[in-house]
């Protein structure tokens, strides 16, 4: 593979021009983008868009603080009540949500660390080692994300019902364990990340490739890893047709299956429901207000994908 | 976090120490010793690959392929919801029938307007955005990280802020309208509707994808550029002449993507029905083909039904990915 053979710390030759050398690492001085100062103009426009943005997630808030009374009025409330910390009091009861962020965190978690794993494992071996059939098997990994999994939905139903496992965990985790993004995210990474030198290094010392992916491959993907994982909670945690359809909101809901339940259920209290989507979200709006540079850095990174 | 290190520290158990290229004694035992090992080098480099891609294409199997592959046998059965095992033969009768129903056209034309309202605007404005982000900007990662916050929220949690903001009576976009003069509108019915779900769909996923063409715009090398200025093309000119241009396949990805996730929404045409069924509306105004698969599957308890469905989205996205591949290599011989 001609990837392969590239020096290291350039980016992979690619027959779609401009795309994939995005990931080049000069500093951001030198890049094309940014060449302009921004004028008051571009302020006020990116403002607007940051409003459209936040304000649904303000006024969930806002709702939530209310009561049904106040939601069935015009003009709608524009600022907190006094009812929030009741409303997510109940809506965490009648919402099942306990069970749920528990259920959530195990499911997305596992999801997410074994992902990295096994990203990085075979975008190692895609992006570092020569083996017969690479090429081939890499366009297999690239159309696969093509594939929505939302076809193969009925199967899996099937399978899950002849083996009982309705109501239980691991019928959601094992099909979001299938992730080709993550490959193909590992591999863009490290053929840049790895230089060559460090794994001929690691052979010459006589280590296995086994070794040589504990040892020099993992600490080096460790910043993208990082990302892989973030990224992946996030989608897991918010992945809703297939943990709705083998999970029931007093069964053992993810987070969705519990807010589709609060919403879908004979809930006459608007500020509950909107309580429940608040405490549902809240805790991935914390992630990206922590890890938001993070995240977007990877976002940015994988998604030039050509 | 633990630690790498405290995971790596450990020598790797039955891990293979290849022939170095150390020199090494001459006696014969070290030449066995070294032949051995040789073998094994020459194995682990052999056959590692494989081992490491191994655990992927398994799951993908398991999880992915056969099941791909199954709706398309399940879609020639009778199966019910009830006894998802039990399986008759009907050869393509579960096709005439959903080809037969007007609400599976219903929802085609549904998908197909959402997809395209929801695609389009959501598309222009991300580059839009992506062009503002790409000035040097005081609190740039403020911006983007905004930007992104729909995207951390559920289809779950979004769709059920929006049907309070589309609400007929005291919702707040009926509000507005009314403030600015405009009759207020019933989002649950008709062209409105589907107008609502789009705008679901593009509030989630706008600042994603400006964020993808950021990445693409900041690749544009800068020369581009000089040179453009040098020619005294505006700043607007070399948008349209330098940057679009550069941007081409992105935007082809992107729309192929964002092409591809229209057909699948589900979610929030389900949860912004304020009637709760899974019709999508008392007249199925914006049932969508996912929302309709799970109709037949689900709520009728036909799976086999269900899966011809399915089977003909996925026939749908293979011409999606057709005319794809067709555009792209025009626009690569173009180019």
């Amino acid at each position: 593979m001609t990837t392969t053979l590239t020096p290291p710390q350039q980016p992979a030759p690619e027959k779609t021009p401009g795309v994939k050398s995005s990931r080049s690492r000069r500093p951001r001085s030198a890049r094309a983008g940014g060449q302009f100062h921004a004028g008051p103009l571009t302020y006020v426009i990116l403002a607007l868009f940051t409003l459209g943005s936040l304000f649904p997630l303000f006024w969930t808030a806002v709702a939530a603080s209310r009561d049904n009374t106040r939601l069935a009025q015009s003009p709608p409330p524009f600022w907190f009540g006094a009812n929030l910390f009741d409303k997510a009091e109940v809506a965490w009861k009648d919402g099942n949500l306990g069970e749920a962020f528990i259920n959530t965190t195990f499911v997305a978690g596992t999801s997410a660390l074994t992902i990295c794993f096994l990203s990085t494992m075979a975008g190692f071996a895609f992006a570092k080692l020569r083996f017969k059939g690479s090429n081939a098997l890499l366009l297999v990994v690239i159309g696969t994300m093509m594939v929505p999994p939302q076809l193969s939905v009925i199967p899996l139903y099937m399978m899950v019902a002849k083996l009982d496992w309705s109501d239980q965990l691991q019928a959601v985790l094992l099909p979001s364990l299938v992730n080709a993004f993550g490959v193909f995210f590992m591999r863009q990474y490290l053929i840049q990340a790895l230089p060559d030198e460090l794994i001929e290094a690691g052979r010459v010392d006589g280590a296995s490739t086994w070794r040589i992916l504990w040892h020099i491959v993992f600490p080096i993907a460790r910043p993208a890893m990082a990302v892989l994982a973030m990224l992946k909670f996030v989608e897991t945690w918010n992945d809703f047709l297939w943990p709705f359809l083998v999970l029931t909101q007093h069964g053992s809901p993810t987070v969705q299956v519990a807010l589709a339940g609060l919403g879908r259920g004979y809930t006459p209290d608007q500020a509950l429901i909107m309580a429940g989507a608040l405490l549902g979200t809240l805790p991935l709006l914390l992630v990206f207000v922590i890890f938001g540079k993070q995240i977007v850095g990877g976002i940015m990174q994988g998604a030039v994908k050509g | 976090m633990p630690s790498r290190h405290s995971i790596a520290a450990p020598p790797v158990k039955g891990g293979a120490a290849p022939a170095g290229s150390r020199p090494v004694g001459s006696a014969p035992e070290d030449e066995r010793q070294r032949a051995k090992l040789s073998r094994r080098w020459q194995r682990d480099l052999r056959w590692s690959p494989y081992a490491f891609v191994a655990p992927f294409f398994l799951l993908f199997i398991a999880f992915g392929l056969f099941p791909l592959l199954y709706t398309g046998w399940a879609s020639l059965h009778s199966v019910e919801l009830t006894a998802p095992t039990d399986m008759e033969w009907a050869g393509l009768k579960n096709f005439t029938r959903i080809f037969d129903d007007e609400f599976f056209w219903n929802a085609a034309r549904n998908t197909l307007f959402i997809g395209i309202v929801s695609t389009v605007p959501q598309l222009a404005m991300a580059m839009g955005i992506a062009h503002l982000l790409n000035y040097k900007l005081r609190g740039s990662t403020f911006w983007r990280v905004s930007m992104l916050a729909p995207y951390a929220t559920s289809v779950a949690a979004a769709t059920l802020v929006f049907v309070l903001l589309f609400g007929r009576d005291y919702g707040m976009i009926n509000w507005a309208l009314d403030f600015l003069g405009i009759n207020p509108v019933d989002w649950q019915a008709g062209w409105a509707s589907k107008i609502a779900v789009s705008t679901i769909v593009i509030w989630r996923w706008t600042g994603y994808n400006a964020l993808i063409y950021l990445a693409a715009m900041q690749a544009i090398p800068h020369d581009l550029y000089e040179s453009a200025a040098l020619d005294g093309a505006s700043r607007w000119r070399q948008f349209f002449h330098v940057t679009l241009p550069s941007l081409r396949p992105t935007i082809l990805f992107t729309v192929v993507v964002s092409t591809i996730g229209a057909t699948q929404i589900f979610g929030e045409a389900l949860l912004f029905d304020a009637s709760k069924g899974a019709s999508g509306g008392s007249e199925h105004d914006f049932q969508t083909l996912g929302l309709y698969l799970y109709e037949q599957g689900w709520v009728n308890q036909h799976l086999g039904r269900a899966s011809a469905i399915a089977w003909t989205m996925f026939a749908i996205l293979i011409v999606i990915g057709l005319v794809n591949s067709v555009i792209s290599r025009r626009l690569r011989t173009s180019s």
